[in-house]
């Protein structure tokens, strides 16, 4: 069993879905994030919420993948004042929505006085509500980014075992594990982070708070990363117990903090929740551990 | 119908028994923050509380199935004519319950908080929410929520509209009630949980449905055997041909569909076309074959 704690489904397809039910995904993590055009106003935005709440946690059920959100204002959209003015105001009330595991993804992009402002500002909100966070560190200056980051999480009294980083890499390892946060990997076929490199980083730093995720997203991207991570790690004599930390446990552990989101989710569906929401996975139900050759054969 | 008595009566019958449904089910705590939700939403002085307090429903409630009694449901059928609970969750009728409790005896204002609540509502918010139709005040100030949700990709969405659920067949107009028919069947749903469907048969569905029937066939794909249910009466002399050759060369549900259909057709040739098949004829009459039993 796998979990991509960070996988925009909204913009993958079916066959996606299909694949990674096949692999032993069973669940996701949907964070709001920047689709690639600017929103031009808060409407855009409320419907974009809903709608990774509604119809694509319908569509993952029926493949049988159990999918959760982080709801926030992304980065580059906090550009934009009066649309992240409007989106402060709407955000609580999506924030205690039923699936919601976290507010994210949110962080620095370009660094700016208003990236600032309202970095800041979901902070408290998730300290109000008790939510885990998702963060986004900026590819661009990332290392000064990630640690601002840092700080500034800390400056507004959160604590990091509820907190992660996301798209951490070789240079912001180090500070992201001493300080107590949970670094996340997106593993990317071009950018961020390869699956060897991150076998290299779960040898070299052992796999507590360590997190793999795919990012999958309208670009170049591979929602199989996670369990093809996975194999590689096998393949590459990782401790199965490990392996399974990176892949599965660790997201379960610090999203699971929220209260939304439970193994027996998808081992033991409430009899509402598979009437309606979740079709069962089928690799879950056949009793089978999830087969590599299942995953290679779809990529070939 | 209750629609004698002013709906404030309605309303807070309706309410009283939702709230004995869940006080039977409940922890005390859980019944509490109910309690103390439906207390703030019924002032009026909090009006983003609704939105919260339905959200927040299922982590406060859990989402245990209702299983009511046969008791339980008869009451429940005294308090709203048609009133089908049988798959509901405790969190779908305590968001039901909530969302009563915002009535303050103005129609407009509840249809409008409704509108509002739908409209950045999660899935299992909308579904609970659907389900609620039947027992809201201002039927026909939510009619769009109704027309909304059966026009939703989300079949489970659909269904809180379409099946055991007395709304549509109350308040649909024929256009709106044979879309949703055709599209129970064109998004493989099943019409026998469709409350009032014999009764709302009419010229135009039948026809719609025949039409189907045929661009099914003509790429060699199945019919559902309940199509034939609401063409029956309205069926003409091509209907019951093609109806014939299901009885003798069908599976056996397309079968039973059939010979359902054959009996309620007043053609005489659908009564002949029946009598040869002595089997179904008699599976039909005494009652082992009806359109809630076919598969």
């Amino acid at each position: 069993m796998f979990i991509d704690p960070h996988a925009h489904m909204i913009s993958r397809t079916t066959d996606d879905y299909e694949a990674m039910a096949k692999a032993g995904v069973v669940a996701v993590i949907e964070p709001a994030f920047w689709i690639g055009q600017a929103r031009t106003n808060v409407g855009s935005y409320k419907d974009y919420l809903s709608h990774i709440l509604g119809f694509e946690r319908f569509r993952a059920g029926q493949f049988g993948v159990r999918h959760y959100c982080c709801v926030g204002l992304n980065s580059k959209e906090a550009n934009n004042e009066a649309l992240a003015e409007g989106v402060m105001e709407i955000l609580p009330g999506f924030a205690t929505k039923e699936g919601v595991v976290a507010i994210g993804e949110i962080g620095y992009d370009e660094q700016t006085a208003l990236e600032d402002k309202y970095f800041r500002l979901q902070l408290d909100l998730a300290r109000e509500l008790d939510l885990p966070v998702m963060i986004h560190t900026p590819h661009r200056d990332k290392k000064r980014g990630a640690s601002r980051s840092m700080d500034v999480i800390l400056e507004h009294k959160l604590d990091p075992s509820r907190v992660v980083i996301d798209h951490v890499n070789e240079e912001t390892i180090q500070e992201v594990k001493d300080r107590g946060f949970w670094a996340a990997f997106s593993i990317y076929p071009h950018s961020k982070m390869t699956a060897e490199r991150m076998v290299a980083l779960v040898k070299g730093f052992g796999a507590e708070r360590l997190i793999v995720d795919s990012a999958c997203d309208w670009g170049v991207s591979d929602p199989l990363s996670v369990p093809k991570t996975a194999a590689l790690m096998a393949e590459q004599g990782l401790a199965e117990e490990d392996v399974r930390l990176v892949t599965y446990a660790n997201a379960l552990a610090v999203y699971g903090k929220s209260g939304q989101m439970a193994e027996a989710d998808w081992l033991a569906p409430p009899p509402i929740d598979q009437r309606t929401l979740y079709q069962g996975n089928t690799v879950l139900r056949g009793g089978q551990a999830p087969r590599v050759a299942d995953i290679d054969a779809k990529l070939d | 119908m209750s629609a004698h008595h002013p709906p404030e009566r309605d309303v807070s019958l309706r309410m009283s028994v939702l709230r004995t449904w869940l006080a039977k089910r409940l922890s005390p705590d859980a019944l509490a923050w109910l309690d103390g939700q439906i207390a703030i939403i019924e002032t009026g002085d909090r009006p983003l509380q609704l939105g919260v307090a339905i959200s927040l429903a299922p982590r406060k409630i859990g989402k245990a199935d209702l299983n009511l009694s046969r008791e339980e449901h008869e009451r429940g059928g005294a308090a709203r004519y048609g009133l089908d609970a049988t798959d509901w969750s405790t969190d779908q009728a305590a968001r039901i319950l909530l969302a009563l409790a915002s009535f303050r005896g103005d129609d407009v204002a509840f249809a409008a908080g409704l509108e509002r609540t739908l409209a950045t509502a999660e899935i299992g918010e909308q579904i609970a929410l659907l389900r609620g139709l039947p027992l809201f005040p201002a039927p026909g100030l939510i009619l769009p929520r109704a027309i909304e949700g059966v026009r939703s990709a989300m079949q489970p969405i659909f269904e809180a509209v379409a099946h055991r659920n007395p709304y549509p067949s109350e308040h649909f107009s024929d256009a709106q009630w044979n879309q949703m028919v055709v599209k129970t069947l064109f998004i493989g749903s099943r019409l026998a949980p469709i409350q009032g469907l014999d009764g709302r048969r009419n010229a135009e569905l039948a026809k719609m449905l025949i039409d189907y029937a045929a661009e099914r066939r003509a790429a060699g794909r199945t019919i559902s055997p309940e199509l034939w249910r609401c063409v029956a009466p309205l069926a003409s002399e091509a209907e019951v041909a093609a109806l014939v050759a299901i009885l003798r060369d069908g599976t056996d549900a397309e079968r039973a569909g059939a010979a359902l259909a054959l009996a309620e057709c007043p053609l005489p040739s659908a009564r002949s076309a029946l009598a040869s098949s002595p089997d179904f004829a008699a599976a039909v009459s005494d009652g082992r074959i009806t359109w809630n039993t076919i598969p």
